[in-house]
């Protein structure tokens, strides 16, 4: 048989090339309304009264009083509303749903609502928190009263914006009491469970379907839900196609964005060693928890990243601000720990006055070390092999000495980092209990009956091709269709880089199941759930045990040259080293390390977003700028084999892993290339100009 | 008000919309023709890009008014060209292709930088394409497939 990372063109790549895949906004049916959202303009307040003018005929108005059931968006933390009741928390939360049969109307009807506000006194500060977690590993107490010399900092990091280039969206069908959401939406259960709470009706009354979806990058984790059960309630009322589709602007101003981060970190050093690290993260949830508590999770977890630090001491808080909540974004709180923690490694060397290089590299994990919550790092890790082959790549000895000559403004940084793959702790045993079916039909052909969406990263391709060669059949013969919750079982949310690993690999087992009982010309599925491996053992109030059942692992190495004049970075090169256990196709995996990497090193130095007074001043792409093909540079990388046990063909998650590294990366290399320490991201030429202006009086 | 006349997709037509609607909302809703997409709506981004007389254009800042007399020529029409095939194998064999959002507007970028510079340079290509946002590839992949495409495709351009 051939190698499973062989790569075969994409399924879906003809229709997208040719402009004929079907994404929510192409969706256009008769007697099609349209909705919008009448917002808040403060970033807090108590509404006063709602003054709607005389209805023009077919226009109609939603808002918290038509909820039928309970007026909160289902997701972990029950917080957030799905129309603001008495009170307002964020500029841009949504208070009422104008429905109308064109657009024009629509806007008329929008700009005429008047909504009268008692403006109350925001907090943008980090004070009251939603979330507090910690967790200990060895003594840390005991190492910082016996270290030689303590070493702080602390290290912020900015918003980032997803910047899907499709819109939010969702077109809303009724027929026969059945509410159909046809959406761009990464979790189709998340949404329909969101539905069942919200309305309060019966299982078979909603059914959620995934349309195309024109990236998502975490975007459409949760935040779909909340515009489903508005939409959910109009056309439930109304029994009619109604389209909500946002324009730029608006996505931009009330989505989800990365958390802004603040993170002090201490070191307690012995011998020229790290002995403790004490560390507390501080998120800044927006107004309301949502996802916060998860994010911080991450983040926590990933505090000692890729080095092995024997004692430990991690808190962190989420906190309430009025202002837009933050949400998931590819990473999911890890970007903000492991540039904060491969920063103060960096950092604590060039303190020590030892190589940042060496002394980083002699703290790094191996295999049977335990991780930051003393589970065990049981498979092998590749990662000497991995920096080593990287430098090579890089040429980046001979670059990092040369840089350090004065006046150069050319700087190299490197990153290496792990991801654990999979959703955190026991989420996938105890909350997501993922089910996948195999249903053969009388021709002989199978389909895949999973919740998993296709975004772009290829699961349609990847999860066909773990099924055809599993059963031995031509790649046409197994069949993937969108998901949609009326034909597919709960196999859990498209996140977390849980795809390929844990769906994949239910699909393999069920694949394999399917070839034992195959019986030629006969219809019929099959079925796989979850089951934890049973040496994984994880407890979720102390943080302690395996946090993840697997981890990838990666290095980057980031070039920058810095003019000396502007300030402006301009990065040269990239090269990267990753083991995601096994590519399940070669170029996708390459697919995901190019536009991961993009993403990660923007944030490090580019992507801009900020509020004041709790309006973003980022309101669009020419305000917020994503990188084109001009700032992107070149890259190599590299997939090295490392195969899993309990990965299909060995497959480990791959999705968020480019993202992780690269701030610290172009961090680091722009720190070398300007000669200043960089403890915050993005490191725009403003910044840098600060940096040289503050350091040189 | 008179009545707006174009070749749209090789066909003349007629019609009788505001002048000062946007191409993009022409296209897609009354020709419903819906591979342009509208991904930002101010020309930032090139996912509404079609051609016009041959040259890329954003359909979203476009008023109709301005397409009188003119030929317009969107993905559902280049996609049955040669040129297109070409594009396209480029585009799959180097990974070019992720969510798809961008990727019609990327089509119709490259079929315009061939056009103008048949064999560009990386630097050439990149400045091409640097009116074509795309959040999931890096942009890598794609300048490759202009490279390929321009070299599979010589003579075509
Ligand atoms: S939608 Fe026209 S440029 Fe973005
Ligand atoms: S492929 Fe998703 S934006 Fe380009």
């Amino acid at each position: 048989m051939k190698n499973i990372s062989d790569s075969i063109p994409k399924v879906d790549a003809h229709e997208k090339l040719s402009g004929s895949a079907k994404y929510v906004s192409d969706y256009m049916l008769e007697d099609m309304h349209y909705a919008k959202t009448v917002r808040s303009p403060h970033a807090k307040a108590k509404i006063k009264a709602i003054h709607i003018p005389t209805l023009k005929p077919g226009v109609h108005v939603f808002g918290a009083k038509d909820i039928p059931a309970k007026n909160h968006v289902n997701m972990i933390f029950d917080d957030w509303p799905v129309f603001a009741e008495e009170t307002v928390n964020h500029v841009g939360e949504p208070v009422l749903l104008v429905v109308a049969p064109d657009r024009k109307l629509l806007k008329e009807t929008v700009d005429a609502i008047q909504v009268e506000y008692d403006p109350l006194t925001p907090e943008f500060s980090l004070k009251a928190f939603a979330v507090h977690k910690a967790f200990k590993k060895g003594d840390a107490e005991k190492a910082f009263s016996e270290a030689d010399e303590i070493i702080e900092e602390t290290y912020e990091t900015g918003y980032q914006e997803q910047a899907y280039i499709e819109p939010q969206g969702f077109i809303g069908t009724y027929e026969d009491g059945k509410t159909t959401l046809i959406g761009s939406i990464q979790c189709p259960y998340y949404v329909k469970n969101a539905l069942l709470v919200t309305l309060g009706c019966a299982e078979n009354e909603v059914q959620v379907i995934q349309a195309e979806v024109g990236g998502a990058f975490g975007g459409k984790e949760e935040f779909p839900s909340l515009m489903a059960c508005q939409l959910a309630i109009a056309v439930r009322t109304l029994k009619k196609p109604i389209k909500m589709i946002y324009e730029r602007e608006e996505d931009m101003a009330v989505t989800t964005k990365r958390h802004p981060s603040k993170t002090r970190m201490r070191a307690a050093i012995k011998d020229g060693r790290v002995q403790a690290i004490e560390a507390h993260v501080s998120l800044d949830a927006g107004a309301y928890t949502g996802l916060s508590g998860v994010v911080l999770s991450r983040a926590m977890l990933a505090v000692s990243s890729a080095y092995t630090i024997p004692n430990l001491d991690v808190s962190g808080h989420a906190y309430i601000t009025n202002t837009v909540p933050n949400g998931a974004f590819r990473g999911f709180g890890a970007p903000q720990m492991i540039f904060a923690i491969e920063m103060f490694m960096h950092h604590i060397g060039k303190a020590l006055g030892d190589d940042p290089y060496h002394f980083r590299r002699k703290h790094l994990v191996k295999q049977g070390d335990l991780t930051a919550t003393a589970g065990i790092y049981r498979d092998p890790i590749l990662m000497d092999k991995m920096i080593d082959k990287a430098t090579a790549m890089a040429d980046y000895h001979k670059k990092v000495h040369a840089y350090n000559a004065p006046d150069v403004y050319r700087g190299i940084g490197m990153s290496w980092f792990l991801h654990g793959c999979g959703f955190t702790g026991s989420g996938e045993a105890e909350h997501i209990k993922s089910k996948v079916r195999l249903r053969k039909d009388e021709a002989n052909r199978v389909h895949i009956l999973v919740a998993a969406v296709d975004m772009g990263q290829g699961a349609k391709t990847t999860l066909r091709k773990v099924v055809a060669h599993v059963l031995k059949l031509p790649l046409d013969q197994v069949i993937f269709d969108n998901p949609d919750t009326d034909r597919v079982p709960d196999s859990g949310p498209t996140v977390a880089s849980r795809t390929a690993m844990i769906v994949g690999g239910l699909l393999a087992r069920a694949a394999e199941k399917l070839k034992t009982s195959w019986e030629d010309g006969v219809a019929y599925t099959v079925e796989e759930q979850y089951k934890q491996p049973d040496y994984i053992k994880w407890d979720e109030d102390t943080m302690q045990g395996d946090a993840y059942p697997a981890y990838s692992w990666g290095v980057n190495i980031v070039e920058v040259a810095v003019d000396p004049v502007t300030y402006q970075v301009d990065v040269i090169g990239i090269w990267s080293v990753y083991d995601v256990g096994k590519a399940l196709d070669e170029r996708i995996i390459m697919g995901q390390a190019d536009g991961g990497q993009a993403q990660g090193v923007a944030y490090g130095y580019l992507e801009v977003m900020a509020h004041k007074q709790g309006v973003l001043q980022h309101k669009n792409m020419t305000d917020y700028i994503i990188p084109t093909s001009v700032d992107m540079a070149p890259t190599e990388n590299v997939v090295i084999d490392n195969p899993y046990a309990f990965g299909p063909y060995g497959a480990k998650g791959a999705g968020e892993l480019s993202l992780v590294g690269g701030a610290p990366a172009v961090a680091q290399a722009i720190e070398q290339a300007i000669g200043k320490k960089i403890c915050k991201i993005p490191a725009t030429p403003e910044h840098i100009e600060e940096l040289m202006r503050r350091e040189s009086h | 008000m008179k009545a707006i006349e174009f070749t749209l997709n090789d066909e003349l037509v007629t019609v009788d919309l505001q002048p000062h609607m946007r191409l993009l909302d022409v296209l897609r809703e009354h020709f419903l023709l819906t591979g342009p997409k509208e991904g930002c709506g101010e020309g930032e981004c090139g996912a509404c890009a079609v051609l016009l007389d041959g040259h890329i254009v954003n359909s979203c800042l476009l008023p109709l008014a301005n397409v009188h007399k003119r030929h317009v020529t969107t993905i559902e029409h280049f996609s049955r060209s040669k040129r297109y095939q070409v594009i396209e194998e480029a585009m799959i064999y180097e990974g070019g292709v992720q969510c798809g959002i961008c990727t019609p507007g990327m089509v119709i970028a490259i079929e315009s930088l061939l056009n103008k510079d048949p064999n560009p340079s990386d630097a050439a290509i990149r400045i091409g394409l640097s009116g074509n946002l795309c959040r999931c590839t890096g942009y890598n992949m794609i300048v490759k497939a202009v490279k390929r495409a321009a070299s599979k495709g010589e003579g075509l351009w």
